[in-house]
């Protein structure tokens, strides 16, 4: 680079004390203090919080969390309240919405991955006219906002879609009759998880594709030439070559997809309808953080078990999560 | 009532819902099995078509779906009444515009751009620069990439209670009303009552999530430089802010944009915080939180269609760059 060699050689005329150990123990000493300060103020909020959940209703109305040690008064109940529900404050169970979340981001992590490996396969290893244009333009579709496709798809889950008098693509309310017999049972996509599973798999291809994309274009081409050497057709070679290989790539992007849809609420809040069997858990919490004002033991409980599964994921599969966020923003 | 449910009660409502996690798992790979059995038959001519159809089909008609129909029918929407029927030209554009509270809003979503990306960012490489000069960084990391898994909801919980508010007379059980009191204050404001601070106070959560992020990814990219550089410039006398400057921040600066810009988009569709915080009351809306409590509050679909294409608009020279940067990439490849 001859940007570098410009600035190497015009420092050569301001030599300092360069190679002086104590200078080098100072600024390390110094950064190490800086960062734990900061990380120190960065965890406050959330250590008070969790303080909090395990005080008393009158221990955390009347004193500030910081004095949780000269003023003790801790308690389990808070959380038994939240996770067990049937008090006036909590009537539905909180372990309610832990499910629905669940049965809203498993599906959610697995069905856009998938699609998108194939897709990322065809696109890569399957030569056909457009291929580059196709995938500019998924990848492009990226800044369609969410917000844009609100109204358009709840209208499609409980209408269905149609120009004029077409049916484009109808709903399953009745089922689908082809011919005269009945393919698909009766299925109601408003209120059911899948109102939940398909906007997010529709929203997460773009970005899946692109990154998955990038790591299945870069597998050897020999690799694929073997395969096919050996009789396998593109399907074998996908998944008995392609998919054991990118399980690395597939691993951090689907951490980062179930920390997205689990921590989402505006796909949640506008799919969900209220509904207390599939609203998810953020939601949830965002609604007793209005009705709960004055019961903050409870709510700091909700709060904590709210954050529990996405802080576990976070914490064990930390390594994958960094390398799924570096795979979309930094080059290699 | 104030006694909680039986486990059993509880447990025996979740069961279903166990199964049909389970059933709905099982029946996506049945079918693709299925699909991909039946389809591995085509050989010849008709293989590479039908290969190309199912595996890239399902996710072209899913994103045609999802993404470029529904974006299409709200520009569409955007330009009719609250009622998505009769054509009104740009009066929804126009009172976007010039109303008032819009006025406010719109105030509002531009200081979050302008201020939340770059301290977020600008204090996210702070800390990538500190942390690759200590040893262990991996619990500081940890600590501060945490807010991150979180959820904004979590985040905006966590920093409710911080902002706490109690009345003169009563126990003072918010953190900063507590700080501030120690500082000498008499009465502490109530926070998110208090414009535009309210606006200000949204935002350090908004950091304190987004910073963790923006260290990891710059930190990673600091790592990249190649020592041998770094080597020869402190060789040559380069050290601390000189080195940063010099060799540091030309390299990583386009990490820099792409860490800034992605920050800049996500503030713009901003809506957790705010929906949590303070539902936008209180002159603190921005333009999502108001895109959705005109759609789903207010039930005026022209004026929420409208909204959703300005954050089109917003969101797009920002995505054409990385796509740009991206494409120049390819080609140096």
């Amino acid at each position: 680079m001859s940007t570098h060699a410009d600035t190497t050689t015009t420092m050569h005329s301001v030599r300092t004390r360069h190679d002086n150990p104590v200078r080098d123990f100072l600024s390390s000493k110094a950064a190490s203090i800086a960062v734990f300060i900061i990380a120190t103020l960065w965890t406050i909020p959330t250590f008070g919080l969790f303080v909090s959940s395990f005080r008393t209703k009158d221990a955390v109305t009347s004193t500030g969390w910081w004095t949780a040690l000269s003023n003790p008064a801790w308690t389990f109940d808070n959380y038994k309240q939240v996770i067990l529900g049937g008090t006036d404050n909590l009537q539905v169970p909180l372990v309610n919405y832990v499910v629905n979340s669940l049965a809203i981001t498993v599906p959610a992590t697995i069905i856009p991955i998938t699609l998108a490996a194939m897709a990322a396969y065809a696109i890569a290893w399957v030569p056909f006219r457009g291929s580059d244009a196709v995938f500019f333009t998924i990848f492009g579709l990226q800044v369609v906002p969410l917000q844009m496709s609100l109204i358009p798809l709840l209208s499609l889950f409980s209408q269905g879609w149609s120009i004029g008098k077409v049916t484009i693509i109808p709903t399953f309310d009745n089922g689908l009759t082809l011919f005269g017999h009945q393919v698909l049972p009766a299925f109601k996509i408003a209120g059911n998880y899948a109102a939940i599973w398909l906007p997010h798999t529709m929203f997460a291809l773009p970005l899946a594709i692109f990154l998955i994309h990038n790591f299945i274009a870069a597998l050897p081409r020999e690799l694929m030439e073997a395969s096919k050497v050996d009789g396998a057709n593109h399907f074998l070679t996908f998944t008995r070559v392609v998919l054991p290989l990118s399980v690395p790539a597939l691993a951090s992007f689907a951490i980062f997809q179930f920390l997205w849809v689990w921590n989402d609420l505006l796909v949640g809040m506008t799919f969900a309808g209220g509904s207390d069997a599939i609203m998810p858990l953020t939601y949830r919490l965002a609604q007793l953080s209005g009705s709960l004002g004055s019961h903050w033991e409870l709510l700091t409980a909700s709060a904590f078990v709210a954050m529990l599964i996405p802080l576990i994921v976070f914490f064990s599969l930390q390594r994958f999560f960094v390398r799924g966020l570096l795979a979309g923003s930094v080059k290699s | 009532m104030t006694t909680t449910n039986a486990w059993s009660d509880v447990w025996s409502q979740l069961v279903p819902k166990f199964g049909q996690i389970l059933f709905s798992i099982a029946l996506f790979a049945a079918v693709l099995v299925i699909a991909f059995w039946l389809a591995s038959r085509a050989r010849g001519k008709a293989e590479r078509p039908v290969v190309v159809t199912l595996m890239l089909g399902p996710a072209i008609v899913l994103v045609a779906i999802g993404l470029v129909v529904p974006g299409l029918q709200t520009i569409l929407f955007s330009v009719r009444d609250p009622y998505g029927q009769g054509f009104v030209g740009l009066q929804n554009f126009g009172w976007a515009f010039t109303d008032p509270g819009m006025r406010q809003t719109l105030t509002n979503t531009v200081l979050w751009i302008v201020l939340a990306p770059i301290l977020s960012t600008g204090i996210g490489l702070l800390l990538a620069v500190l942390v690759d000069r200590i040893k262990r960084e991996a619990l500081a990391k940890a600590l501060i990439f945490m807010p991150m898994a979180i959820s904004f909801v979590g985040a905006s919980v966590v920093w409710k209670f911080v902002y706490q508010y109690a009345g003169p007379g009563n126990p003072q059980i918010g953190l900063l009303s507590s700080i501030v009191m120690a500082f000498g204050v008499k009465n502490p404001p109530n926070w998110m009552l208090t414009q535009p601070l309210n606006t200000f106070l949204l935002m350090v959560i908004y950091i304190w999530v987004q910073t963790g992020f923006a260290m990891v990814v710059l930190s990673a990219a600091i790592k990249a430089v190649p020592m041998d550089i770094n080597e020869a410039a402190s060789l040559d006398g380069a050290t601390g802010f000189r080195l940063f400057r010099t060799i540091t921040m030309p390299m990583v600066r386009g990490t820099f944009v792409v860490v800034l810009t992605t920050a800049m988009v996500a503030t713009l569709k901003l809506f957790d915080i705010v929906r949590t915080m303070t539902g936008g009351n209180f002159g603190t809306s921005v333009l999502a939180n108001e895109m959705y409590s005109q759609t789903f509050v207010q039930f005026n679909s022209g004026h929420g269609a409208a909204l959703a294409v300005i954050l089109f608009i917003g969101v797009t020279p920002m995505i054409w760059y990385n796509v740009r940067s991206l494409r120049k990439e390819r080609t140096i490849r």
